[in-house]
């Protein structure tokens, strides 16, 4: 795959969505993604990614995680299907 | 009949055969009330809100905005305080969720229907009222926070409020269909689970806090001590109990276990039930996350009808419960 891949968590900078944020860091480390991890917290681009609960994470504008925080292992799985 | 007497005798049997105190002391009497809560709670805890997920699962927030944006608005004010069960509540999730719905045209009151049901009736409150005291107390709670929902939302749609929203432009819904592909039965009981066990880890230590001093004052505290203050001819103990209830939301896991043990010693179960209320559903951190998107005056307007619907609850069973 030479395909650039965006990652973005969405949250509303509550405790909770940073923890998502950083995990999703890590696993993207760990995965040896070339990519960089964008932390995005304005409702306006969150409404346009469609998403109604937070936080969320989204891999080339899929929705693979919305409204919870899975464990580190299933966000690294959940991350490398969809790349 | 006491549906959880086995946990009654395995408390027992711990306190007596085990730790262990003097049968039919004092001390052994509270300590085996104290195991026989925690237990019962834990277990609760469990089952429920791994049924309460599940369930949940089946109703994600963009399929819940589907079948409210077709509906009437009573209609739709009653079903979306039915949903508002369901839904679990993670100040996080307020804006894009009233965003979202605001985004599918379903009006105001609607919305705040299930803005005010969605953190009031939820499963941790249900569980320890369930577990302290007893389902007809936990379905009283239900179903005032339902009207209130239903009715606080009729009353902000009849207001027409739409103008004390921040501006913003919604723009089209996208890609509604990512969050409604079809989920494997498998992946649903995974979901379940995962989320039973966080909320888990979150509450079990204010239940054991929370149940250690209920337990305390159930055996320590005479009965009636309180009565004096906050019994049901006290006017002033059903607001007074609102506002003291308004910045708790955090510990609603810890302090329903203190609030039971304070309505065996003479707080009135009207009373009980507002604060209750008010813990769940008023809460700051919600406000303050709710002011990005609407003006002040209409939060405190929110704030002054549900409040205001709380205390009626209060005054109502308090004085037809005695």
């Amino acid at each position: 795959m030479t395909q650039q891949i965006i990652i973005q968590v969405f949250g509303s900078g509550c405790p909770t969505c940073k923890k998502l944020y950083e995990q999703v860091k890590q696993a993207a480390a760990e995965l040896k993604l070339k990519t960089e991890v964008a932390y995005i917290t304005d409702y306006q681009k969150i409404m346009a990614a469609g998403l109604m609960a937070l936080p969320a994470v989204t891999v080339n504008d899929k929705i693979i995680i919305a409204g919870l925080i899975p464990k580190p292992e299933k966000i690294k799985k959940l991350i490398s299907e969809n790349i | 009949m006491d549906f959880f007497w086995p946990i009654k005798i395995l408390a027992e049997t711990i306190t007596v055969k085990i730790l262990p105190l003097p049968a039919g002391s004092f001390l052994a009497e509270v300590v085996s009330y104290f195991i026989y809560d925690v237990i019962k709670i834990y277990l609760l805890l469990l089952i429920i809100i791994f049924i309460v997920s599940l369930i949940r699962s089946f109703l994600p927030p963009e399929k819940i905005r589907l079948v409210l944006v077709r509906k009437n608005p009573y209609w739709g004010n009653i079903l979306a305080a039915l949903f508002g069960i369901v839904t679990p509540f993670c100040t996080c999730s307020a804006i894009p969720l009233f965003l979202g719905f605001l985004q599918a045209g379903i009006p105001l009151g609607v919305t705040f229907s299930f803005l005010v049901a969605s953190p009031m009736i939820n499963e941790v409150a249900l569980v320890m009222l369930l577990g302290l005291f007893g389902w007809r107390v936990a379905a009283i709670y239900i179903l005032s926070g339902l009207i209130i929902a239903i009715f606080s939302g009729i009353i902000i749609g009849k207001l027409k409020m739409e103008n004390l929203l921040a501006d913003f432009t919604l723009g089209k819904i996208l890609q509604p269909q990512a969050a409604l592909a079809p989920i494997k039965f498998s992946d649903r009981l995974a979901y379940a689970k995962d989320y039973t066990f966080g909320i888990f880890k979150k509450v079990w230590f204010f239940v054991l806090l929370g149940v250690g001093v209920g337990a305390w004052i159930h055996g320590y505290v005479p009965a009636d001590f309180l009565t004096r203050f906050a019994g049901a001819d006290k006017w002033y103990a059903v607001p007074l109990a609102v506002i003291i209830g308004i910045p708790l939301y955090a510990n609603a896991a810890g302090i329903i276990p203190l609030v039971s043990a304070l309505t065996e010693k003479g707080v009135a179960l009207g009373t009980t039930l507002a604060f209750m209320m008010a813990v769940t559903g008023l809460s700051l951190p919600e406000f303050l996350i709710l002011k990005k998107i609407m003006k002040l005056k209409l939060i405190l307007i929110f704030a002054g009808i549900v409040g205001a619907g709380i205390i009626f609850t209060g005054y109502l069973f308090n004085l037809i419960i005695f």
